[in-house]
């Protein structure tokens, strides 16, 4: 019997008395937990509180479970009631499945994240398939949050504290197998299984899983006295309380609450979260979601047929590794270079990837077997679409567009992987220029999740879209740039390593220098930056880039590459390199002085952030923000370069002025957003 | 999606087979080690390659016929294996074939019975063998060892049965070496060239002299780059290989004449210099029907004509050659003098040395292949003209192929009608194929 009033649940009771609800959100691609598919649940708990069956499971007839709240409902929040509602409602939703008479088992496949896995958690059992797609985490903190759903309360209950409070620090997330050695799950089979055991487990009905024994007294008093400390010099090590409170918050609240009654750890759990979504990083770090969503679905938008053969000319660092990232994520490639040990250097990295994230060796083999060494280049003839990433020579990749034009079908893109050329000079020679567009990866591939999808001047809108559509299919992050010198990325770094030269050469400390950056909530300071670009890259990007930005090239720098020292590649730049590591001395600094350097360093970047957006160098303000943090690892805290101005409440070129440091809408409505987390475009889940 | 099938009628005028194009890894010589990749993985490699010069799709093939002779336990139905992972589809079926040194012939043959029987019209054949991977086994005092071991009831039983473990139980068994011996007649694939060189008073010198002129010649062909069927492998340990790696190019009858007999201790003829080299390699091939052809807009290298298979006594399997194909020309009509080329695979010196004594022995004419006098002679100008497994070696499952595709090659670069490729099979046969170049024919 099946009751079909309901949009998004499906709830059926079958004849040996186990009642079966089905999450199947309503236009969606996976299940999240917005206000109304909690408000269905409510409404189908009611109906399984009256049937009283044997006992209940919960599935997705999705190809995942769950995959938490609804972020985007979270960040059009107007006020601190309406969070603490939305906590409480979600909170007590988990206790209404906990406090069910028969037992319940949670059958989970694909991702169960957060609100998704807290409903797990509230279940009696846990069972989830051995599929590598299957992760299970609670990952509110890489948002800026903690999980609200109760999660902080039952999963140490589950799994001894140390286990379960690493899981929610670190955000990271376990496959089946993984998650049952922890005791998230209590099984982890082969999918074709999971009906069934779910099924017999209800039946069997052994009782929940509790820690048991000595891992008890983690939770006690001394216990936590005990660890408290340890954990947070280990998060210590890592973020900065300052920048990224949701972990510290965290840690006090099972702290200073973990020995308490469950119902005072919820209502502890939820005032903790309403003080974080309060402040600017929980916002800021939502923002950086929706940036990130909003990349993945404006690629979804193209009626242009996905590429699925790319030809991938030049084996040499980026080349290889963009055909071994390609083949890891489906593609079928062919890879061409004149040297035979080249491509077989990307096959060695190639196999070091894929062991590393595809684990069996059926599919290990499968990805290889997709990664095809193609020294005579016949792969030319069938491709979808050609990357190109040999010397950056103008000439020497003229020649390689006319002779591959010659035997390219119609269809088929060539995208260049340069980050200094101009395209309109590459596509001089073409006798169709429309066809090629940039798709700018970054080093180290398998790492940066951006890729600048070039605009020529003459470059087709569908040759684009088909390029960003690859882009998607790849797990990666397109992002629309314009060509100019540096595009975005190199753009605005350049003054920002350039100024780094210069303090450098005035007699400031390299350590100094980088510390004080990476205080500011860069990755890496900008001296070890421009040392693992390559000092002679840099001069080169600069060089391109003078003339047009204004650049003045610090002496030291072109002095550093005369002398050879090229930076990490040949084991001295700015530092002397150890097994590709930097030496770096100590060096005693006040923080004080650290946070004005820092925005010292920092400032150069900002500015130029400024004057791509309004040289329309992307197509808005948000999307400078994007770049900036998926291609530098720029501050994600901070919501982006542009957000932050807005936020600090100054501007550096022009007219526009924020009226307070609040982080309210700004004079400049590209920079701003309505609210404070959600950026312009406003979509529905999914 | 269902595959259009190929016409089975049999009143359609019977189709000429062709050889479309092939490719073939380079020949890797075992070196006392595993060598990096699997005899599937050379299987895939020379497959993708052949597939990438193709016009056609990959899954217009209907059929995937691969020979090997000693596949990896893992490897079961390898040709099924290779054919999946080219992408063929999971509606192409594949089978595997196994006729020892002739399994890559034999490959190729069972295309040709598929093409003209109607049962398919685009068929990839061919042979892989990674010998250097040929495993090294338990003994079978240990393994009964350790089946007792493991079935004993008791703590006592389990002691009693330990205590018999005896050191000599962990000698291993080379593979390699049993797969090289024929069970039957007790005798060694060197042993019966041994036999051969006796028979027909084949010298030491005449052995090292033609083993010398096989490097000379491959070492010519890669300089002329006569092998265009060779397509570069890599392997994921970061390593590359463009050509075969077993010519010597210092090889000399004098360097030869120090090397001592390895099968028949201490006055024998045949040494590891004047016999083929342990070898992994792979080759494939594409055959097609006149229909295929158009279908597709294939090009076509050799037109197949005829093959024939022959079984001897084992103690002399190197005559092979002589008794498949003296039935199949003498089919045709034709003699030695009507073939412009040969193959005729060098898995001894002595072995070919005999083939070519016995068909100029008039007695041997007579008595074994029904002939009235002395069948001729073989110009050696025209006798594996850029090596054999000599220099190359002898990738047991793969040199069938191998003679097929490179005398086609040979025929065209020549501008010759017709070629014969042959080879001697352990356990007393021999194979052979009749080939036509289309473009000479007047």
């Amino acid at each position: 019997m099946s009751r079909t009033d309901l949009q998004h649940v499906e709830l059926e009771f079958g004849s040996d008395g186990i009642a079966w609800l089905w999450l199947d959100v309503a236009d969606a691609g996976a299940n999240t937990l917005s206000t109304p598919v909690i408000a269905e649940l409510e409404e189908a708990l009611g109906r399984v509180e009256e049937e009283r069956p044997r006992g209940l499971v919960i599935g997705s007839r999705k190809p995942g479970f769950i995959a938490g709240a609804d972020v985007r409902e979270f960040g059009r929040l107007e006020s601190v009631d309406e969070a603490a509602t939305l906590i409480r409602r979600g909170q007590d939703l988990m206790d209404r499945i906990a406090a069910l008479p028969a037992p319940t088992v949670a059958r989970i496949q694909g991702h169960c994240l957060g609100g998704g896995l807290e409903l797990a958690l509230a279940c009696r059992y846990r069972v989830a398939d051995n599929d590598p797609g299957t992760r299970l985490g609670l990952p509110e903190v890489k948002l800026g949050i903690h999980p609200g759903f109760g999660g902080s309360a039952r999963l140490p209950m589950i799994v001894w504290a140390p286990s379960a409070l690493d899981l929610m620090l670190s955000g990271r997330t376990l496959d089946g197998r993984a998650a049952r050695r922890m005791g998230v799950v209590d099984q982890a089979v082969s999918p074709w299984q999971v009906d069934e055991t779910a099924r017999r487990i209800l039946l069997a009905d052994p009782g929940p899983r509790r820690v048991r024994g000595w891992r008890r007294l983690a939770n006690s008093g001394t216990g936590r006295a005990l660890l408290r400390p340890i954990m947070e010099r280990q998060l210590r090590g890592k973020v900065r309380r300052e920048h990224y409170p949701a972990p510290y918050a965290l840690l006090d609240l099972w702290a200073r609450h973990g020995g308490e009654p469950l119902p005072r750890r919820l209502r502890a759990e939820r005032e903790s979260l309403v003080r974080l979504v309060e402040g600017r990083t929980a916002n800021n770090l939502i923002r950086v979601f929706l940036l990130q969503d909003r990349l993945k679905t404006e690629a979804r938008d193209t009626r242009e047929a996905i590429p699925e053969h790319v030809h991938v000319v030049g084996a040499g660092t980026m080349g290889g590794d963009i055909a071994a990232w390609l083949a890891l994520n489906g593609k079928r490639v062919t890879l061409v270079d004149p040297s035979g040990e080249a491509i077989a250097a990307t096959l060695r990295r190639a196999r070091e990837l894929f062991q590393r994230r595809l684990k069996t060796p059926a599919r290990v083999t499968a990805a290889l077997d997709r990664l095809i060494p193609d020294p005579a280049g016949r792969g030319a003839a069938r491709a979808d679409l050609v990357i190109e990433a040999i010397i950056e020579d103008v000439d020497a990749k003229r020649s390689l567009y006319a002779d591959l034009e010659a035997r390219l079908p119609a269809h088929a893109v060539i995208a260049t992987n340069t980050s200094s050329l101009p395209l309109e000079q590459l596509a001089e020679g073409l006798t169709d220029p429309g066809r090629l567009i940039g798709l700018h990866f970054f080093n180290p591939v398998a790492k940066m999740p951006l890729v600048e999808v070039v605009a020529g001047r003459a470059s087709d809108a569908a040759a684009l879209d088909r390029g960003q559509a690859l882009v998607a299919g790849i797990d990666k992050l397109p992002l629309r740039v314009r060509s100019a010198p540096g595009f975005l990325v190199n753009r605005i770094l350049m003054p920002y390593m350039l100024k780094a030269a210069r303090l450098h050469a005035e007699g400031e400390v390299r350590e100094k220098i980088d510390r004080a950056a990476r205080r500011f909530g860069m990755p890496m300071g900008p001296l070890e930056l421009a040392d693992s670009v390559g000092l002679d890259v840099c001069v080169a990007a600069a060089e391109t880039m003078a003339e047009a930005q204004g650049l003045e090239i610090p002496e030291r720098f072109r002095q550093y590459v005369q002398e050879g020292r090229l930076g990490r590649k040949s084991g001295r730049g700015f530092y002397e390199y150890r097994k590709g590591k930097p030496r770096r001395s100590r060096v005693r600094a006040d923080s004080a002085e650290l946070d004005r350097l820092g925005e010292t360093l920092v400032e150069p970047l900002l500015a130029e952030a400024e004057r791509c957006r309004d040289d329309g160098i992307v197509a808005d303000g948000d999307l400078v923000d994007a770049g900036a943090i998926f291609g530098t690892g720029f501050a994600p805290f901070t919501g982006g370069p542009l957000h932050y101005l807005a936020e600090r409440g100054q501007s550096r070129v022009g007219e526009n002025h924020g009226s307070d440091s609040q982080g309210d809408a700004s004079g400049s409505e590209s920079t701003a957003s309505t609210s404070p987390a959600s950026p312009d475009r406003d979509r529905t889940a999914g | 999606m269902a595959r259009a099938q190929p016409s089975r009628s049999r009143s359609r005028k019977a189709t000429d087979v062709w050889l479309v194009d092939g490719s073939r890894t380079p020949f890797l010589k075992f070196r006392g080690r595993p060598n990096a990749l699997s005899a599937a993985d050379l299987g895939v490699a020379a497959g993708r390659q052949l597939l990438l010069r193709q016009p056609c799709p990959v899954d217009a093939i209907d059929e995937v016929i691969f020979g090997c002779a000693g596949p990896a336990p893992e490897e079961a139905n390898i040709a099924r294996i290779i054919a999946l992972r080219l992408g063929c589809g999971h509606e192409t079926p594949a089978w595997s074939v196994q006729r020892n040194c002739g399994s890559g012939m034999q490959a190729v043959d069972n295309g040709l019975q598929s093409i003209r029987g109607g049962r398919a019209d685009l068929v990839l054949c061919g042979g892989t063998e990674a010998m250097s991977r040929a495993p090294l086994m338990f003994d079978e005092s240990f393994v009964r060892w350790l089946a007792d071991l493991q079935q004993a009831k008791s703590l006592g039983q389990r002691l009693r049965r330990a205590a018999a473990f005896r050191p000599r139980m962990l000698k291993p068994v080379v593979a390699l070496l049993r797969g090289l011996t024929d069970p039957v007649s007790g005798m060694s694939m060197g042993q019966t060239a041994e036999k051969l060189a006796t028979n027909f008073g084949i010298t030491r010198q005449d052995m090292d002299e033609y083993a010398v002129r096989s490097h000379q010649r491959l070492a010519h062909a890669q300089d002329e780059a006569r092998l265009p069927e060779v397509d570069p492998v890599h392997a994921s340990d970061g390593n590359a290989w463009a050509d075969d790696d077993g010519v010597r190019r210092d090889s000399s009858v004098e360097n030869l004449a120090r090397l001592k007999p390895v099968f028949e201790k201490p006055y024998g003829r045949v040494t590891a210099g004047n016999s083929a080299q342990v070898t992994d390699g792979a080759a494939a091939l594409l055959l097609a029907s006149d229909r295929a052809v158009e279908e597709h807009g294939l090009p076509v290298l050799a037109r197949i004509r005829d093959s024939e298979w022959a079984g001897l006594d084992p103690a002399q399997m190197g005559l092979g050659p002589v008794h498949a194909t003296t039935p199949m020309l003498r089919r045709h009509r034709m003699n030695l003098g009507s073939i412009d080329y040969w193959e005729l695979n060098e898995a001894f010196a002595a072995q070919v040395l005999a083939c070519l004594a016995a068909w100029r022995d008039r007695d041997y004419c007579r008595d074994h292949l029904g002939l009235g006098k002395a069948w001729g002679e073989i110009d050696p100008q025209r006798l594996n003209v850029d090596g054999g497994g000599i220099s190359l070696g002898h990738p047991v499952g793969t040199s069938g192929a191998r003679i097929v595709l490179h005398l086609a090659h040979v025929l065209r670069r020549e501008n010759a009608r017709r070629g014969v490729a042959t080879l001697c099979i352990g356990g007393g046969q021999g194979g052979a194929m009749l080939i036509e170049n289309p473009e000479a024919e007047s």
